[in-house]
């Protein structure tokens, strides 16, 4: 059938993988602003730079850390950096709620957004005065190289182990808020923060812990990115207006909204690019604006 | 309200910037750029100040009106006065469509999706062949006012652009202080309870939104006379952004307080030319301190200490 219509297959199973790719990066950034949004109602604007942290924090400890503490030679292993990066990252975004967000909950929603668009452009800014415009390669861990043969098709092994780990991230979250007792806290905040607290649970913690894991999720994001694109300190920027695109087409209400949309937009970009290269980076908007036409309130969007 | 106060202000400031010419310390292409600035941020704050929309995208408005200028004042040899008109139509027939699509949705998808919207348009101007991709659209002749009056003398287009911010000041001053102004504030005040008076919020605010695309649409024709060049910087969201930044620093929801905010960005970018990544790092930081620490803006602080409307 697809050679009727002069497409390889060999091409379109290589784009649905790049799109269930992409779609794993925007589900777990739509997913961290979903929960973030819940919670907080500030829409995370340095999410992007946060997943660009992420990926540069990688690339540095491959590359440049070791110098730095007086040993050349060290190599930030890579399942390292898996684990260490979110966390760094996630501590450093609880640093920013704890000084500056916490002064503006009392305040119109848009002063956070506005807040956290000046904080992305100031460290986009610094890691861009500090590595410059370009792009930095990040080499695929030599563990995941190489790749499955299956006929004519080639899938390599770090692709999918992308789409397995990011796909396992959102799974564990989702389980996460829906079936642990620490879950439905989160639950309870994000319906009434104030009878909640009440109740004698300590919500700013929440809230504190709540914004460093979606932050955290991010980063995570990033260090998977690391080996596929270019690490650049504007990678994060691109990447968070589509997820905005995303975000309103699924509506914020609902965890396994947010995972479902992301996943099948990026593969839906990715069909694009087999079969309309030119629309493939405008899709999503596309998208966006025929669900605003239909359904305003999103896909999974409660109507308020 | 005390008008007076406020009229006496603006007369003071208008009379210095008809002076401004007959010295030299202030460079002319400075205070053209902050003319064509402020009515972009002044766009921006009639949304935002006064019907509480906070648009991400306004570069849209902004660079197709600035494509269009510098494409017919090029290729089709037209009058300045008529190459902004055209722009102007663009931008305001561009913000209907965005504005009708983005009141669908409140708060912070409003701003979201005006973002996203943005986006197409940027993608758009990258594909297009007249935009000229990277290039952009370079030496956009200036052309001479109604034909008679050649803008390519740096003092004359001074004028002439002193005369476009002055017509874009009063509009906007005429827009709030109308009554269609005070419903629009009303909305901001209170929505549900400008629906229950039987307001239809959404006319309102597509309304606001539509003129406020044209106003963008001004200052970004404008700029690229000014400056002879359209790029793709300016359908970017960061200029989006710098119009927002122009707003809050000089005070939302204040005349003056975008002219102000503008004239304070552009001064600083002069500065911060040269040093790379300095420039996005200060817009940022300017953006941190102001809604931790300056929510009033400089024009605000002032209104506000001195008790009177700016």
């Amino acid at each position: 059938m697809f050679e009727l219509l002069g497409i390889a297959p060999q091409a379109l199973v290589a784009q649905l993988l790049i799109g269930l790719i992409n779609g794993s990066f925007y589900a777990l950034l739509s997913l961290g602003l979903a929960v973030i949004f819940g919670l907080l109602n500030v829409i995370n604007f340095t999410h992007g730079a946060l997943y660009m942290l992420g990926a540069m924090f990688t690339w540095i400890g491959l590359t440049q850390f070791g110098g730095w503490i007086g040993m050349p030679e060290l190599e930030v292993p890579y399942l390292v950096a898996l684990f260490v990066v979110p966390l760094i990252v996630g501590a450093f975004s609880i640093v920013i709620e704890k000084t500056m967000l916490k002064r503006l909950y009392h305040l119109d929603h848009l002063y956070g957004l506005l807040l956290t668009f000046g904080l992305a452009l100031v460290i986009e800014g610094l890691f861009r005065h500090w590595y410059g415009a370009l792009g930095n390669s990040y080499p695929v861990p030599d563990m995941l190289r190489g790749g499955l043969r299956v006929d004519k098709l080639f899938l390599p092994y770090y692709r999918l182990w992308v789409v397995g780990l990011a796909l396992l991230a959102c799974f564990a979250t989702w389980y996460f808020i829906e079936k642990t007792k620490l879950g439905s806290l989160l639950r309870a905040g994000t319906e009434n923060p104030r009878l909640l607290q009440a109740l004698g649970v300590n919500v700013p913690l929440i809230i504190t812990l709540t914004y460093g894991a979606g932050c955290a999720l991010a980063a995570f994001a990033g260090v998977l990115a690391a080996p596929i694109y270019q690490v650049t300190a504007t990678m994060g920027s691109e990447l968070i207006i589509v997820v905005f695109a995303v975000v309103v087409i699924g509506g914020m209400g609902s965890i396994a909204g947010s995972i479902i949309t992301g996943l099948s937009l990026g593969v839906i970009e990715g069909l694009t690019k087999v079969f309309y290269p030119e629309a493939s980076s405008v899709s999503i908007f596309v998208i966006m604006i025929i669900v605003l036409l239909l359904k305003p309130a999103g896909l999974f969007g409660k109507v308020r | 309200m005390n008008t007076t106060a406020f009229t006496k202000i603006s007369i003071v400031i208008f009379a210095a910037l008809i002076l401004l010419p007959f010295q030299d310390f202030v460079y002319d292409l400075f205070m053209m750029k902050v003319f064509c600035f402020a009515i972009f941020a002044a766009s921006v704050n009639l949304l935002l100040g006064y019907a509480g929309l906070l648009s991400f995208g306004h570069a849209a408005f902004f660079g197709t009106a600035s494509y269009v200028t510098a494409h017919v004042m090029k290729e089709w040899g037209v009058t300045p006065e008529l190459g902004l008109v055209i722009g102007v139509i663009c931008s305001t027939a561009l913000g209907y469509v965005f504005g009708s699509l983005a009141i669908r949705r409140q708060g912070i998808y409003f701003a979201m999706i005006t973002l996203a919207l943005a986006q197409v348009i940027y993608f758009v101007a990258t594909q297009v062949p007249f935009t000229n991709g990277e290039d952009g659209i370079q030496g956009v002749p200036r052309g001479d006012f109604l034909g008679l009056i050649d803008l390519s003398a740096s003092s004359n287009m001074y004028w002439f652009s002193l005369g476009v911010f002055a017509l874009a000041f009063f509009l906007v001053m005429r827009v709030v202080r109308s009554p269609f102004g005070q419903v629009l504030k009303s909305i901001r005040e209170n929505e549900p309870r400008a629906i229950s008076l039987g307001y239809n919020v959404d006319r309102y605010k597509l309304m606001a939104f539509t003129i406020s695309a044209g106003l963008a649409g001004l200052g970004g024709g404008l700029k690229s006379l000014v400056l002879q060049l359209a790029s793709l910087t300016d359908v970017y969201w960061q200029m989006s952004g710098e119009a927002v930044l122009m707003t809050i620093l000089g005070g939302i929801g204040t005349l003056w307080g975008p002219v102000i905010g503008a004239a304070v960005i552009i001064n600083l970018q002069n500065y911060l030319a040269n040093l790379g990544g300095w420039s996005t790092i200060a817009t940022g930081a300017i953006f941190v301190i102001c809604v931790l620490a300056f929510r009033r803006g400089i024009v605000g602080e002032i209104a506000h200490r001195l008790k009177i409307q700016l």
